[in-house]
Order: C-alpha cells, then structure tokens, then sequence
C-alpha cells in the first residue's frame, strides 16, 4: 500500500503540490489526469525522490520514503519509467536489462567477474518477453523506434521487480494507434504483475476506458479522486477541466 | 532523438561488440604481447628503442586510466596528470628518504595515491561536465604549486635530483636497462589486464550507464557519487604507477611530471587513439611518441605540428584512430551501410 500523506512542494511562491492525501492500494490501476502545470510530473518526482517534499510523508508499507535519494527508493520498491524516454543510448536492450538486474542485485560495483552474470540472465530475458523486446534485444538503444525507446524505459523500470510502477505519460508523442497498443500494453503488465500502477495521460478515452481508479490534479491540489464514473459525473472537474463535451458524452 | 541522431548511432560501432569473449582469451593475448615484448631485447641492441617502450609504458597506463574515466564514465578530467606526478615524486622520495626494498615503495606510493585521490574525488565528482574538469584542473595547479614551492621537500624546480637508488630485489636490479625494460613491460601488461577487466565487469556497465545517463542510472537504484569516487580513485593508481616507471626511468621526479600539460598530453593521446576501443589509448600513446620524437627532431616547431594532427584526427576524422579502424571494419564486414 502506497500512502501519501499531507505531501506539499513549492517552487518560490508557487504550491506545484499542495497539501495532497491520497492511497494507492496494492494491485491498483490509477491514471493521474490534470491540466499542463497541474503538478502531475512534480507529483512523480516527489513520490520518487527526484524531488525532496518541503512536508508530508510518502508511506510504502508503512516505511516513510520522503526525503531519501532515489536509489534508495528504487530499492524500496517503486519504479518509474519517464515522460522522455530516458534510457541509455549506447547500450543495447540487452545489456541494459543485464546491468539493470545487476544493479538490482546490488552487483553494480562488482570488478572480478565478467559482465553480463549468469544469475541475471533469466530476469533480463523475462523483461524483454513481457515488453516484446526480445526480438530486438542486439540493437542498440539510440536506434530503436520512438514506442520502442517507450518500452525499453518501461522495461528498465520493470525488470527491477517493483511494487508500485510509475509511467508518467506512457504514451507521450505517439500516434493514436500506437497510443492503445502501448496501452494494452501498460494494462496487460498491470494484470499479469499483479504490482500498484500510476499512469499520467492526457487522452480522456484512455484515461476512461482502462483506469478502475482516476485522481485529478488541478493547480497541485486533488480536485477529485474516484471511478471513471464519478469523475465524469463530478461538477468540479467538468468545470475545471473536462468541459461540457465530455459531459455531453457521459449523459448519453 | 531525432531519426538523423538514430541514424548516427547506427553507424557507431558497438565498441562492446567482443564482450562475450571470455577473460582468458585477454590474458592470451596478454602474455602474448609480453611475449614479444620480453624478446625484443635479445633481437635488437637498441638502447633507444627500448626506451621508447619504458616511456610508452609509462604514457600507456595513464592515457589508458584516463580513458577509464573519459571514455567509459563520461569523467572528463584535465587533472589527471597530478596523480602521475604524485607516482613519480611519491615513489622517488620514498627511496631516497627511506631506503625500503622497491616492492615496499610501490606499495606505498599507491597507498597514498588511493587516499589522496579519494579526498580530491570526493570533492570532484558531485560536479558537472565542465566544474568538474575546471576543478581537477585546478587540483593539479594546487600540486603542482606545491611542489615548487615545498624545496625542502621536492627540490622545487630541480625536482628530485641525486638519482633514486634502486636496489636488486627477488633477483630483479632495475639500475641494469634490460631488467627495467621488462619491469616496465610487465607492469604496462599487468596494469592493461586489470584495466580490461575492470572495463568489461559489471562495474564496468554500471560506468558505461552513468556516462550515457547518470539520472537513469540513479532510478535504477546505482549510487552514482559513489561508482565515480571508485572509478576516479582506481584511474588515479594506474596513472600513478605510470609516473613510478617514468620516476625509475629517469632515475628522478620532475615538476614537469605533475604540470597541467601531463594532463593535456592524455586528453591528446586519446583524441589521437580513440575513446570507444579499450586499446584506443594505448595506440594513441604510441603515436604520439612517433610524433614527438621525430618532429623534435625535424623542428622546433613541435606545438603546430602536432597542433595540426590533432586538428586533422579532431575534424578530419572527427575521432581517434583506433575509433576509425573499428568502424571501418565493422561496415566491411556488415556490408556497405544503406
């Protein structure tokens, strides 16, 4: 269980988070939707210690997490796959799945043996299965395609056995096709891991057709948390955000 | 990234291509090469060639450990030379001051490399690209102002005169050219293996992640402050004891040895050799020392002509030699890119 309590930040005058509460239960799907400049990648950072909280706690299972580096947090459980794919370009998949593992099995600084370890072989080569990366796994990063630079962040993610998994926008500069595969492929993870998903996205008919459980962020405040049908149904985030269309569209 | 920018890095070779070969296939080539080397003597009476090797030994193992930190790490600093300066003055003033047996010395000079370089890498490697090569720049000014100004100590600008004695051990006598020559050889292939293998351990890609993206590398829970101290403090014992073979070359320490130029003369060598193969600087070394050695000779001139070459490998080539031969392999054997 993923517990957020009272998490505030602001950048000089400005509150990008404030005084936000909420609870991500485990095996949860949840999208984080707001407007630009809502706070939801500031959200992110904080949660994964890319940004240190002025005040509140970020509980995983009951271990308050706010304040520590993010190797620290990484170990505790909470991986997170970037809105830019940030991976490492001169490596192929392959290798970056090996090191990753080897990372995760605290065998980073390891000089006598050679890389890659046998006993990371198996959980690298099941990252790559479950992203669909095997049949790329000798390229090297900086030549895959766009979507797949998307899984290969993902996948880096992943292979480090997370209990909770960050995507901020998974679908980000993608083409609507691509868009849903890449979404199946986000919900398929989250059905056959069994781990707590956040997602931030902007498509509403994403965001609505595949998330159990929705939060809107607005000005870095919880304007509303619950069901796709509520938050439809929900007057505030109609008027700050969704705007009478999607209204529309919910009433018929 | 843009498709031009992929197109680009399709064209780079993997210069972890060979990374499966097992590490006994370097230590082959290894024995190998100090093979050839260790016969030279018995085929030729050149007394200047086997300098050349004492001397590229020396150049070999810094420009080599430099590229540890420039070429696998992304660590461009213009202060490595301190660390070979303090190998030749550390070990130097150990024998002179002291009289213990050279292995004891060499130890000794690495032990106080390891503590000098962790403090001056702690202070470093938090900063970045270019504050961290301003700062170990300025490291190096600091050590080497020391040792001009510490007379007492260092000679000042006399540096280490009165020759550094060199007493016989386990049957080897460094003062005899041959038994140093090897000495040096065996210390440059030692010293290459332990590097080969640092490179291409799994600390060796924890490097190459850190160098490609250190944010990355930190969300996959390395701690990256800690991988670069590491990797400063082991670069900065294989420079070290190439300033010890050059100290027992020349039988003495020089402030030259610590100047900000040594540094320079390693970012030169791999520039010249190349940064994405292991043995980049190492051919790099040896060109330079071609070039050095047979320009001198030529010219007084010897800054533009070699300010020449490197413009023509920097802008000509747009990389080092070794860099060039790789991927002109590479798109041999794969065929003609499309």
């Amino acid at each position: 269980m993923l517990e957020i309590r009272s998490l505030s930040k602001s950048f000089g005058g400005v509150k990008a988070t404030d005084n936000v509460t909420l609870d991500f239960a485990d095996g949860s799907l949840t999208a984080v939707i707001g407007p630009n400049g809502a706070g939801k990648s500031t959200f992110f950072n904080l949660i994964t210690g890319a940004l240190k909280p002025d005040s509140g706690q970020i509980l995983l299972n009951g271990v308050d997490l706010a304040g520590r580096t993010p190797p620290e947090i990484v170990r505790y459980g909470i991986g997170r796959a970037f809105q830019v794919a940030s991976i490492f370009p001169s490596l192929t998949v392959h290798e970056t799945m090996l090191a990753a593992v080897c990372a995760d099995q605290r065998r980073a600084s390891v000089l006598h043996r050679r890389f890659p370890l046998a006993e990371t072989r198996d959980r690298a080569e099941h990252a790559m299965e479950l992203l669909g990366l095997v049949s790329k796994r000798n390229r090297v990063a900086a030549t895959l395609s766009h979507g797949d630079q998307k899984l290969l962040d993902i996948a880096l993610a992943l292979v480090l056995d997370p209990k909770v998994l960050l995507l901020d926008e998974p679908t980000a500069g993608m083409g609507t096709e691509e868009r849903w595969r890449m979404i199946d492929k986000v919900r398929e993870l989250w059905e056959k891991q069994k781990i707590t998903v956040v997602f931030i996205e902007h498509d509403m008919d994403i965001v609505f057709k595949i998330a159990p459980e929705i939060v809107v962020l607005c000005y870095g405040r919880i304007l509303a948390t619950g069901t796709p049908e509520a938050i439809r149904r929900n007057e505030a985030v109609i008027e700050a955000y969704l705007g009478s269309e999607h209204h529309a569209g919910a009433a018929i | 990234m843009t498709e031009l920018q992929a197109e680009q890095a399709a064209a780079v070779p993997q210069p972890e291509a060979g990374l499966q070969r097992s590490r006994y296939f370097d230590v082959l080539i290894a024995l190998a090469a100090f093979a050839v080397l260790a016969i030279l003597p018995m085929l030729t009476g050149s007394k200047a060639l086997l300098d050349f090797v004492i001397r590229c030994s020396a150049f070999g193992l810094f420009a080599t450990s430099l590229n540890l930190l420039v070429g696998y790490t992304g660590l461009v600093s213009f202060g490595h030379g301190m660390f070979f300066g303090l190998g030749a003055y550390g070990f130097g003033l150990i024998m002179q001051r002291t009289g213990v047996p050279v292995p004891v010395a060499f130890v000794a000079t690495l032990v106080i490399t390891t503590i000098i370089a962790a403090v001056i890498g702690a202070i470093c490697v938090r900063l970045k690209e270019i504050y961290f090569a301003f700062v170990t720049l300025a490291f190096q000014m600091l050590i080497h102002s020391t040792i001009l100004s510490w007379v007492s100590l260092t000679g000042g600008d006399q540096g280490l005169r009165g020759g550094i004695p060199r007493p016989a051990f386990f049957g080897i006598d460094l003062s005899n050219h041959v038994h140093l020559y090897i000495a040096s050889c065996a210390l440059l292939v030692i010293g290459l293996l332990l590097m080969r293998q640092i490179a291409q351990s799994p600390f060796g890609y924890t490097l190459r992640m850190i160098r490609d993206n250190a944010n990355r590398a930190s969300f996959v829970g390395i701690d990256v402050w800690r991988a670069k101290l590491t990797i400063f403090v082991l670069a900065a014992l294989f420079a070290s004891t190439g300033g010890i073979i050059m100290a027992l070359f020349v039988s003495g320490a020089y402030p030259e040895f610590a100047y900000w130029t040594i540094s320079g003369e390693g970012i030169f060598i791999n520039m010249l050799g190349g940064v994405t193969t292991f043995l980049g600087p190492m051919v790099g070394t040896v060109l330079l020392l071609i070039l050095n050695d047979t320009v001198t000779r030529l010219t007084e001139y010897y800054g533009i002509v070699l300010g020449i070459v490197i413009l023509f490998f920097a802008i000509g080539l747009r990389k080092g030699l070794m860099d060039f031969v790789v991927e002109w392999y590479t798109q041999r054997r794969n065929g003609p890119v499309e």
